[in-house]
């Protein structure tokens, strides 16, 4: 199978949603898109606006599809749709089609470009663009706070002047500008007064050219869209935008004869006077990054040359030979042991807390003499295994995401992709890849929508392929447990807790090690090819706000993962109750099914009840410790089970030795990703094949790890 | 190496330098100047990262990151 459209995917690794649909609630209703350049604020302006809650972070390519929203201001409504951020609408990448596709199509009644005050020069580029496709843009300079604080100074209504649009500076994390960026808009939309925004001439060959072809193109459109753009992508030969038309407008712009025929004149034209076609986005780039830089240099002052001194030297200590990888290192190992050693004790609390409710429950069903069974099924089932996964995942979760989204507002992330690049590229991999790896630390159905950051088809699904490879934070406390249980037990106090860290640590690189080895194995075999070229932006540093991010994280993150597990665990604990109590035979149906897997379990260093447990969490990773308590529980006589030091004495009665632990920890990071992962790779790649392999690829490589650890072991009669 | 012109990948840590040419007419030469590399367009490489490969270049007030097989296609003269 080589590399072509069809094995990759090309064809339909397109965005599927295609155009939003965008519903309004009365005519009077405006649609407003919002664009902008990567990581300019642009969600943050969405969130503030519309109350809603975007995901934010301080990398590019957080936002990869349409979102929308509303607001209320001056007695009308407003639905804003955040559109991806892009450097350019020359539709290089499916975020910049996505983009263009708004701006041109979706007939939003205006246009905000979201700008990042601290580079404005580059980011005049989309807005430029942007105003060659509507007239009704509104330029919002964003992060005015951080620029100030680097002593960069902006003239807005030099600016505003320059462009001939409204032009209106905020700082959307406090808030400040936002009413007069809502006026604008408002303002604008009510059509107060007509635009008159500047329109770039590209001298004399180019608008000669122009010339001979927009009438044409005028007569065709009937005004759909701006015909001086459409003939400059003609002339162009973008072959996106014709596509595009015939999509949105149903409409074959080359079939209409007098527009082939002028462009062929305009192409002559562009060819006597010495612009051949290959030069001709040359030129005209040229000219819109000269425009740029003479409104750049009359509106922004800098008010001191080494404006970003303090980036630059935290860099080179972040990203140096000498320290970038072990800090690196030092800082993952520092988020997980504040998770383990910052877990424990909340944990152990809730745990008492909730089986106290479950003990009270008991008697509430004894007293109101309840059936046996009832009373098994509710509280043993449901209840306990709920229990189980809130006070297990809970505390880590808690403190794991709030961390790691500083560290992602902060913008580190980036830089460890930067750090980590050379070994994606000997992978031949996207440098990428690294960013959508880190997501997957959080969730790996986020980590595999987040591939849409990679624009090269090859690349991205060996990332889509790869994710699971890294721990989500279903399987962390999975993890934590069995470190915490047994390997660090010896150990005592702060000792414990960082043997335990290291131990997790371990296994996360051993995480980024299989990733990387079969993105390779992936390049050498079914998805053949060279890495593309790519640049990654390293944003400069900002400062996180502390209180909203463990706010935003407890509450957007946690909660939501937390739902889907327990949704998920009441509905499991049910069935593992009923499954340990109904008979069939002698046995229960558990033992019966579990004896089935036994053999085979054994051969891969676990048993029947965990490979079981493992088979039933594919709806959620959360539940499969829960699960295997469970199983032993009813299948053994032992019920109390308040602490992990009582649980490792079950666990250990049921056959446990280091060895089932290393195995479990080893196909906890090494299996089938789970339902909701299974869904999302379906639907990114819109292809079943892909999916089972990505299902298929963990699992295999897991059974062949644990394999091989589980009898070389024996083997040598370790265990 | 006064005006003498060389690719990217070869500027030493902390020169700068303006574009001459792009050496390559595909995506590469897209992005490149959607970044807003055109000719006579100022770069400076920043550092390096731990392996050497990729480089981070100061690119009209922006840090960006390319490997070697972008930056040896961009030509540059001190």
């Amino acid at each position: 199978m080589g590399l072509s459209g069809d094995s990759t995917g090309t064809g339909v690794l397109k965005c599927c949603d295609g155009i939003l649909q965008i519903e309004k609630d009365s005519e009077e209703d405006r649609v407003i898109a919002l664009a902008g350049n990567p990581n300019v604020g642009k969600s943050t302006v969405f969130n503030q606006l519309t109350g809603l809650n975007q995901h934010t972070g301080n990398w590019p390519g957080k936002t990869v599809a349409n979102a929308q929203g509303k607001y209320y201001y001056g007695g009308k409504n407003y639905i804003l749709v955040d559109i991806p951020g892009t450097y350019s609408l020359m539709a290089n990448s499916e975020e910049e089609e996505i983009a263009r596709d708004f701006i041109c199509f979706g007939e939003p009644d205006a246009t905000v470009v979201v700008a990042d005050a601290t580079c404005l020069e580059r980011n005049l580029n989309l807005v430029l663009q942007t105003m060659e496709i509507s007239k009704n843009v509104v330029l919002c300079v964003n992060l005015l706070d951080e620029a100030k604080r680097k002593k960069i100074r902006i003239r807005l209504d030099v600016v505003s002047e320059k462009l001939g649009i409204p032009v209106v500076g905020t700082s959307a994390r406090s808030g400040k500008g936002l009413n007069s960026l809502m006026e604008a808009v408002s303002a604008l939309t009510s059509q107060k007064s007509e635009p008159h925004p500047l329109v770039i001439t590209y001298g004399e060959e180019i608008e000669k050219a122009v010339s001979i072809l927009e009438p044409a193109v005028q007569k065709a459109l009937q005004g759909k869209l701006n015909s001086r753009w459409v003939a400059l992508k003609l002339l162009d030969g973008d072959s996106g935008i014709l596509n595009a038309l015939k999509k949105h407008l149903q409409y074959d712009i080359l079939a209409n004869r007098e527009i082939t025929e002028c462009l062929e004149k305009a192409w002559e034209s562009l060819d006597e006077s010495g612009i051949p076609r290959e030069m001709f986005r040359d030129k005209i780039v040229t000219k819109i990054v000269q425009t740029c830089e003479e409104i750049g240099r009359s509106a922004v002052v800098y008010e001191r040359q080494e404006y970003a001194a303090r980036d630059r030297k935290i860099d080179k200590i972040l990203t140096s030979k000498l320290t970038g990888i072990p800090i690196m290192l030092l800082l993952l190992c520092g988020i997980f042991w504040l998770t383990i050693t910052g877990a424990n004790y909340p944990s152990e609390l809730i745990a008492n807390g909730l089986f106290w409710v479950e003990d009270r429950l008991s008697q509430i069903f004894t007293a109101a003499n309840a059936p046996l069974w009832v009373k098994g099924l509710l509280i043993d089932g449901c209840y306990r295994t709920l229990a189980w996964v809130v006070s297990v995942m809970l505390p880590p979760m808690a403190i794991f995401f709030p961390l790691f989204t500083l560290l992602e507002d902060l913008g580190y992330l980036p830089r460890v992709a930067f750090n980590l690049d050379n070994f994606f590229r000997k992978a031949c991999a996207h440098g990428k890849q690294s960013l959508s790896m880190c997501m997957g630390f959080g969730c790996n159905a986020c980590g595999v929508i987040g591939c849409r950051i990679i624009d090269s088809p090859r690349e991205r699904l060996i990332a889509i392929l790869t994710n699971n490879f890294v721990p989500c934070n279903g399987r962390f406390p999975t993890l934590i447990a069995v470190i915490t249980m047994f390997f660090a037990g010896g150990a005592a106090g702060t000792f414990q807790s960082l043997v335990s860290t290291l131990m997790l640590t371990m296994v996360i690189v051993l995480g980024v090690v299989m990733t990387l080895l079969i993105s390779k194995l992936l390049s050498k075999t079914i998805l053949k090819g060279l890495p593309s070229s790519f640049h990654l932006e390293l944003p400069p540093y900002r400062k996180p706000q502390i209180g909203k991010v463990i706010v935003r994280s407890i509450f957007d993150r946690t909660l939501f993962v937390l739902r889907r597990a327990a949704a998920v665990a009441a509905p499991a604990g049910l069935v593992i109750w009923l499954m340990a109590n109904l008979k069939a035979g002698d046995s229960s149906i558990l033992a019966l099914c579990a004896d089935f897997l036994d053999p085979f379990a054994r051969l891969i260093g676990l048993d029947g009840y965990i490979l079981m447990a493992f088979i039933l969490g594919f709806p959620a990773n959360e539940i499969v410790v829960p699960i295997i308590i469970m199983s032993y529980m009813a299948t053994g006589a032992l019920t109390d089970y308040e602490s992990l030091a009582q649980l490792h004495t079950l666990l250990i009665d049921h056959g446990w030795t280091w060895l089932t632990a290393v195995c479990v920890m080893l196909f906890s990071l090494m299996h089938w990703p789970c339902g909701t992962t299974c869904l999302t790779i379906k639907k990114e790649t819109q292809s079943m094949k892909w999916t089972l392999l990505a299902f298929a690829l963990p699992t295999v490589t897991g059974l062949v790890v644990c394999f091989c650890v589980a009898n070389t072991a024996r083997f040598f009669g370790l265990a | 190496m006064e005006n003498k012109e060389i690719s990217l990948d070869r500027l030493p840590i902390g020169t700068r330098a303006s574009v001459t040419s792009i050496r390559s007419n595909g995506a590469l030469r897209r992005r490149m100047l959607d970044l807003g590399v055109i000719s006579g367009t100022e770069i400076e490489p920043l550092y390096t990262s731990p392996s050497g490969n990729p480089v981070a270049y100061l690119i009209r007030g922006a840090v960006i990151a390319l490997r070697s097989d972008v930056s040896s296609k961009i030509m540059v003269s001190a």
